[in-house]
């Protein structure tokens, strides 16, 4: 008995020591990230992922750890980020002196604030109902935004000047990368606070909710009540997402807390995957990219952010996160490298699949638009003229065959992922 | 006179204008292992969830050391002290078994709601469950998603969940529903060790289990309870023998028992 004690202690202690080195990581890459990345454009990209990963863990408060699907979120990152922006100004008017770093904290209390008032009604029942209550809601913020100037400062929106109020350390958050800097503070901690919340007896028990209601009643918890909690630390985090966004981008309008912004935020956790803690932030991560990369090549970037979530949905439900989960047996067992060569087979088939149909999409899209006269457009750096045959040709070529080859393929990959994670494999492959 | 652990007073329960249970008067004392028996449909399980505080009461009372929780939320019902098992498993499949048998403490052990304190830090939950994970078992299932055990695992695991809060009144749905001879065998040895010096209501089909464990028995029939005694004399009751007639297997459990 004092043998499973102790090694159950010195196990504890490593795990304390694995995840505190986890934190101090995470710490010491964020820091060091704006060396490697330098152009404004990088500093400009990470601040936005930053606000997105604390956005979509908020989100996933709800969905991934308390079974509750929102198609209204938006409204608690936008109303917190409403309320952020108006104390930069009363600072700015010189109504009060408040540092506008901390203002992010004023956002999160004022989404609690509208979480709490909203959940008391909207968090009776989970499934269909919350999730129809949230749409609605949603909408019906949205509109109000337009209704309530004083506010929400009409369709323009309301703005201020972050630069105002004291600083710290002799920033003032003028430059970009000053409100890098102040934003991987405020990630770090709220990432902190929102994976310790897990942890805890409401947290824990938001799990239990989502997994079986009816049970959680019978060991003396009010279902309600466990989403309740969740629901308002969800609108917390979110408000703090959404102070962030006041700073970094000095304005907030209707568009922060609309159906659309919403819509992203549920992307991000599912792309992501909502069943792991760290899935929202990979899916915030990605999401950004394509969002800000990908949008600077192609207007038909939300298409493909659209089928990038249908083939999730589709085909990993567990999401990018629960694509890599999937291979640590692999890895565990040392087999990893016997996944290279079945990967590699199908990175052509899948490559000209997706370059087929990328190209089909994108000469579709510019034939429609093109400006008449204008035959010629560029497809993968390749100019091609999209009334001649040929190019629709190849690409059509090219989906069939890559389409086709991915499903002939495709067997055999999972027959070798299935003998690398298996334990009885062992034996057959001496 | 001490107050019967569980009291029921003309209890009624109808759906729509099918009467289940038709008043029921029912008084479980403290500490006795109490078993319902009675043919399948007989409103066991209803009585149960009437007293559970899953089903309202058309009619009547429940009271619960002497309080009235008639009306009662579960919740409410299980902090006073209650905790009751299903017939049809009811766990938390994707957490893991050491996790659902943990969630069955928490509010017990005093930690309701609360957000600022860290699960793993509290040493004595983790103690407990261990132990109780030990009890039923499952120690070497600790880590595993609960939704993956087999079904004679499910089973033990749902009995771990009841008694995890430490409540002083058990109520066992068909505990050894499906189980082979082995596994009734040990789940009987569990029920009478987690029982000790507690109030336990129980429905079983399994006569053996119900002769050997129960200081009580009471029939119910047609949402009635035609006996209420000790084993012995249930055996001779004309009515129960005659109620069981009809299903002549149970009958000839019952006289083997
Ligand atoms: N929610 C319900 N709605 C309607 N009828 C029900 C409901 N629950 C149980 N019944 C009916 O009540 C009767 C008793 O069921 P139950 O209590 O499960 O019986 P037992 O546990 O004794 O086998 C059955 O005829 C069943 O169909
Ligand atoms: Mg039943």
């Amino acid at each position: 008995m004092s043998v499973i004690a102790t090694t159950g202690a010195a196990t504890t202690r490593r795990a304390t020591f694995r995840r505190l080195a986890v934190w101090l990581v995470s710490a010491a890459v964020l820091l060091i990230l704006p060396q490697i990345f330098t152009s404004g454009l990088a500093v400009t990209v990470m601040n936005q992922m930053g606000i997105a990963i604390v956005f979509a863990l908020s989100y996933n408060m709800m969905l991934g750890q308390g079974g509750m699907l929102s198609f209204g979120h938006a409204v608690y990152f936008g109303l917190g980020g409403f309320f952020a922006m108006h104390m930069i100004d009363w600072v700015d008017q010189q109504l009060f002196v408040f540092p506008i770093y901390l203002t992010p904290f004023m956002g999160g209390l004022f989404g609690l604030f509208m979480a709490l008032v909203i959940g008391s009604f909207s968090t009776r029942r989970a499934g269909t109902v919350f999730a129809m209550i949230s749409l609605g809601i949603g909408e019906l913020v949205a509109a109000l935004s337009l209704i309530l100037v004083v506010f929400f400062g009409g369709e323009e929106g309301v703005s201020g000047d972050r630069t105002t109020g004291p600083g710290i350390f002799g920033f003032n958050f003028l430059q970009d990368i000053e409100v890098y800097y102040l934003i991987a503070v405020w990630v770090l901690v709220a990432v902190l606070f929102m994976y310790l919340f897990s942890r805890t007896p409401a947290g824990r028990m938001a799990n239990a909710v989502r997994d079986n209601p009816e049970r959680a009643e019978f060991v003396g918890y009010s279902q309600r009540t466990v989403r309740l909690i969740s629901f308002c630390a969800a609108g917390f985090f979110a408000g703090i997402a959404g102070g962030l966004f006041a700073i970094n981008y000095e304005i907030l309008t209707e568009q922060n807390l609309n159906a659309t912004t919403s819509g992203g935020v549920l992307l991000m956790a599912y792309i992501g995957g909502i069943g792991y803690f760290i899935g929202p932030i990979v899916g915030a991560v990605i999401f950004t990219l394509l969002q800000t990369v990908l949008s600077g090549y192609t207007d038909l970037w939300v298409l493909y952010v659209g089928l990038v979530f249908l083939a999730t949905v589709l085909y990993v439900p567990t999401g990018l996160t629960g694509i890599m989960m999937m291979h640590v047996p692999a890895w565990r067992l040392g087999r990893l490298r016997s996944l290279v060569v079945p990967y590699l087979t199908m990175v052509i088939p899948v490559a000209m699949l997706f370059c087929g149909l990328v190209g089909l999409l994108e000469m579709f899209h510019y034939r429609n638009g093109a400006p008449t006269g204008e035959v010629e457009m560029t497809v993968f750096y390749v100019t091609v003229d999209f009334t001649s045959p040929l190019p629709w040709a190849v690409f059509t070529a090219l989906t069939l065959a890559g389409g086709y080859l991915t499903r002939r393929l495709a067997p055999a990959v999972a027959a070798s992922f299935q003998a690398a994670t298996s334990y009885d494999a062992k034996g057959s492959s001496a | 006179m001490t107050e019967p652990a569980i009291r029921l007073r003309d209890l009624r329960k109808n759906f729509g204008r099918t009467e289940i249970i038709r008043g029921v008067d029912l008084e479980i004392g403290k500490g006795t292992r109490h078993a319902i028996i009675g043919p399948n449909g007989a409103g066991k399980s209803t009585l149960f969830h009437l007293i559970s505080g899953k089903y309202e009461p058309s009619g009547g009372q429940i009271f619960l050391h002497g309080e009235d929780i008639s009306g009662k939320l579960p919740f409410e019902i299980n902090r006073q002290g209650l905790s009751r098992s299903f017939q049809v498993t009811n766990i938390f499949p994707r957490m893991s078994v050491f996790e659902n048998v943990r969630c069955g403490m928490l509010w017990s052990a005093g930690y309701r709601y609360a957000f600022w304190r860290l699960v793993d830090q509290l040493r004595d939950l983790t103690e407990e469950s261990e132990r109780i994970l030990e009890e039923i078992g499952l120690a070497d299932r600790r880590d595993i998603p609960a939704g993956v055990l087999t079904y004679a695992e499910q089973r033990a695991l749902e009995i771990g969940i009841t008694i995890a809060g430490g409540a002083d009144v058990i109520m066992l749905d068909e505990p050894t529903a499906g189980m082979s001879r082995s596994e009734t065998d040990q789940a009987v040895e569990l029920i009478r060790r987690i029982s000790e010096g507690k109030t336990l209501v129980m429905v079983e089909h399994d006569m053996g289990v119900v002769f050997d464990l129960a200081d009580k028995i009471s029939v119910l029939v047609y949402g009635e309870l035609i006996a209420t005694d000790t084993p012995e004399r249930i055996r001779g009751n004309k009515a129960v023998q005659e109620a069981y007639l009809g299903t002549a297997e149970e009958a000839e459990e019952m006289a083997d028992a």
